[in-house]
């Protein structure tokens, strides 16, 4: 049986997860692959945690992924990194941003926002790529994009070629965002190709 | 070749509808179903509309099918609660055009207030069920769901759960095929449930039952796929899938897309061909007793819920590791037992649940394997729980109920996060529209344990919640004369499930202008001779408002009038705030507001100008007026 490839896309509510994710799943429909998607709504847009599933291959059962299923996981924000951190395989990346921003008990001063989420992942073994995407993107002049540089980071793991995800893009962004989202894909692809 | 495209389940039951010419559509926001009615919508053939709740929804559907077009009604499944009566009567009426009614269930809980298993209903009011476990299977059976429906004369109950309800997956669509309804014709003995009418259509039902059971023997929903027939698994809905995930070809299976009627000899006949049963489903076992009810687990031993959890969501790994015990034996290896906080318990699991059922030689390979391997322990995170936006009105009545010792009666709604942390100004959630009744009874407690001074009631209830089932309360209210005061938090939106319209909000679901329903009118039509109308970002107007209702001994109502910060169309931004360290004094009471532009920075407290839209209530808290707004700066600066 042919092996399902899982993605997980993790960040806080707002920061274009759910987007992102759909360009992935129209790169791999165009493939001609099977794909399952899940993300919950609700109070998406009420500063909580956000989690998008995307399984691939050539027939996907379950929509979900399992804690220690996920071969990637693109965190948009550093602690939302470290929550799901258990979700990877053995040998699985995270590729992450290192943007933070604060969550309900640390905005009322109750927490303090931890600051060795690097090294404690580091020291358990799970290989995390960190970037700054939000700083790519406000570089490009507008941060909002950070979700499609780090989309663009992450399209150097997968075997796609660059047109087929240039194509999703263009598919799934409406046409007067495409040109600056491309922009921040390649920029995103830079910070991973070396 | 079929051009396909990805869609949610509940986008693949709209466009199933539409294709089966569907003509006219009701339902009540809630997740997760709320988006069948958000595509629907967007179908020009299709009468589509937000109702005040489900049960005026099905009552609605229920006229509109048997005045001959075709018809879906959507809600959630404790939606369903509430359009019981018309449920159960519509199963005695049966239809003219067909009827779909879809319940979307939420098995963890994941926005609502339980997780109850709405398979039942379609066994209590007699009706076919079926569930879809794919966007494909949602789109084509929603179409089959409306050719049964009319064939056997019956409601059709299509049920999906959220992962249904919100997982995209690749779908092949059609053409729409307008379909023809017979002339609405009266039919006395069919329509009108009086005792005398009611008794024979109960037998009616009966009978009808006994077709639909024929039909679902041999229907197309259900099938088996064989692979080893040493295990056979029985399944729906989304269980299937994870079964498959975690079995693949090593079992064989009874997918089930129609479970009720149950398809008795089907089920016997798969029985007979494999060794051992388990049936894997999420919830209540349904359909562990309709197999159990055949007897034949003394040749072919049966488990179900003695390993499958009864309660949450389920997910691969958690159905791999509840059959551990089965597979690992197996395996020649202890069963796995993986017991961090992330993932389900195993312990729970006696080995003698397993009784008669031996182990089966499933090879722990590929996806299996890693699903039962230990994994890894999960970080201790901060938690992010979801909290008020900025410029949310509910925000300065939270913060001035946290400081009242009253009792507060809750609702469903955003709101529902007044009873965090910092606000922690809420005692109770029950149900939709439940404050203010919930809130009478409270206040009738106090009433008669301290006559003499008693303390108050005060129910917080949203707009759109109000008027779904709050009026009746009020009314109950104003109509036995007891004190409990109402706070109609009117944010002009049915916010939680994402902006749908209401009566209040001036358009309907297509987006037209509709008649908005005058809250204050409204109450005091109802009888409530009180009613004061304050801007919720004016602390001390709200503060003011609640100790003048408290000084009147009667119910009376307080309409906190403030759009959500969301609602482009009504919400303003205005120029932010800051903090003017200079002469703050550091105390922190700021943070009381839990605003998500305030941010502790060190000794200091700042404010985010990008996330701060300028509604002030921070600045109403700080004594020292250290908080102002910044648009003197920014002129300075431009």
């Amino acid at each position: 049986m042919s092996e399902t490839t899982n993605v997980m896309l993790v960040g806080v509510g707002g920061q274009g997860t759910i987007l992102a994710s759909r360009v992935l799943a129209q790169l791999l429909l165009d493939a001609g692959l099977d794909v399952k998607m899940s993300e919950v709504h609700g109070m998406a847009q009420r500063g909580g945690s956000v989690t998008t599933h995307v399984r691939f291959g050539r027939r996907v059962a379950a929509p979900t992924i399992s804690p220690g299923q996920a071969h990637f996981i693109l965190a948009f924000e550093c602690m939302e990194a470290s929550r799901y951190a258990h979700y990877l395989t053995k040998d699985g990346v995270i590729i992450a941003n290192t943007r933070r921003i604060p969550s309900l008990p640390i905005l009322i001063g109750r927490e303090a926002y931890p600051d060795d989420i690097a090294s404690r992942l580091a020291s358990r073994c799970i290989d995390a790529r960190w970037l700054d995407a939000s700083a790519v993107a406000a570089g490009l002049g507008n941060v909002r994009v950070e979700n499609t540089v780090l989309l663009g980071a992450f399209s150097t793991f997968l075997a796609f070629p660059e047109d087929a995800w240039k194509q999703a893009l263009g598919t799934v962004i409406p046409t007067k965002h495409v040109e600056l989202n491309l922009a921040a894909f390649a920029a995103g692809r830079r910070l991973t190709q070396q | 070749m079929y051009l396909k495209t990805l869609m949610s389940g509940n986008e693949a039951i709209a466009r199933g509808a539409w294709e089966a010419g569907v003509r006219f559509a009701s339902a009540y926001p809630g997740t997760p179903s709320t988006e069948i009615l958000e595509n629907i919508a967007r179908y020009r053939e299709v009468r589509s509309q937000w109702s005040v709740n489900e049960k005026t929804a099905l009552e609605a559907a229920l006229g509109a099918s048997l005045g001959g077009v075709r018809t879906l009604c959507a809600m959630k499944h404790v939606g369903l609660n509430v359009a019981a009566d018309p449920l159960f009567s519509s199963s005695y009426t049966g239809v003219n055009a067909g009827l779909v009614i879809v319940t979307a269930d939420d098995p963890g809980c994941h926005s609502s207030q339980n997780e109850q298993d709405n398979r039942y209903y379609a066994q209590a009011a007699k009706l076919p069920l079926i569930e879809p476990s794919d966007s494909q299977e949602a789109l084509d059976f929603t179409r089959m769901a409306f050719e049964l429906s009319e064939e056997y004369d019956t409601p059709v109950l299509l049920r999906v759960t959220t992962r249904i309800a919100h997982g995209k997956s690749p779908v092949t669509t059609w053409e729409r095929a307008e379909a023809t309804a017979p002339a609405y014709e009266r039919a006395m003995t069919k329509h009108v449930l009086v005792p005398a009418v009611a008794r024979p259509r109960h037998t009616a039902v009966e009978e009808r039952l006994a077709r639909l059971q024929a039909y679902a023997e041999s229907s197309p929903m259900n099938r088996i796929e064989w692979g080893s027939t040493r295990l056979g698994v029985i399944s729906s809905g989304v269980a299937y899938q994870y079964a498959r995930e975690v079995l693949g070809d090593n079992a064989s299976y009874l997918k089930l897309g129609m479970s009720f009627p149950f398809p008795a000899a089907l089920a016997r006949s798969f029985i007979s061909q494999v060794e051992q049963v388990i049936i894997i489903e999420e919830l209540e076992p349904f359909l562990e007793q309709a197999v159990r009810a055949l007897g034949m687990g003394d040749e072919h031993p049966i488990v179900g819920k003695s390993l499958i959890p009864r309660t949450g969501e389920l997910d691969s790994r958690t159905v791999a590791l509840s059959l551990a015990p089965a597979l690992a034996a197996a395996n020649g290896r202890p069963a796995v037992a993986d017991r961090t906080p992330a993932n389900p318990p195993t312990d729970g699991v006696d080995p003698g649940a397993l009784g008669a059922f031996g182990t089966f030689g499933t090879p722990a390979t590929g996806e299996l394997a890693s699903l039962l391997a230990p994994g890894r322990t999960a970080e201790q995170a901060v938690g992010r729980p979801p909290m008020f936006c900025a410029g949310c009105p509910h925000r300065g009545v939270f913060y001035e109920l946290g400081r009242l010792p009253v009792m507060v009666s809750g609702d469903i709604g955003c709101y529902a996060l007044g009873a965090m942390p910092p606000f922690s100004a809420i005692d109770t959630c029950i149900d939709m529209g439940a404050s203010i009744a919930a809130g009478l009874g409270f206040q009738a407690a106090l009433d008669i344990l301290k006559p003499d001074k008693p303390a108050r009631t005060i129910a917080v209830i949203g707009d759109s919640t109000f008027f779904h089932s709050g009026m009746t309360g009020l009314l109950d209210a104003a109509y036995n004369g007891v004190g409990v005061i109402t706070i109609i938090l009117d944010n002009r939106i049915t916010a939680m499930t994402g902006h749908q319209e209401n009566p209040g909000s001036g358009f309907t679901l297509s987006g037209a202008p509709a008649r908005e329903a005058e809250l204050e009118t409204l109450v005091r039509a109802i009888g409530i001779e009180m009613v004061q109308t304050v801007d919720p970002f004016d602390l001390a107007q709200v503060r003011e408002a609640i100790e003048s209702a408290m000084g009147n001994p009667g119910p009376s109502v307080i309409i906190a009038r403030g759009p959500c910060a969301l609602l482009r169309r009504l919400a303003v931004r205005r120029p932010a705030y800051q903090v003017d360290q200079d002469t703050c004094r550091k105390c922190k009471a700021c943070l009381h507001v839990a605003c998500p532009a305030l941010y502790v920075d060190g000794e200091n407290v700042q404010i985010d100008a990008e996330t701060c839209v300028g509604c002030g209530v921070c600045s109403q808290v700080c004594r020292f007026g250290s908080i102002r707004q910044t648009d003197a700066a920014k002129d300075g600066d431009e």
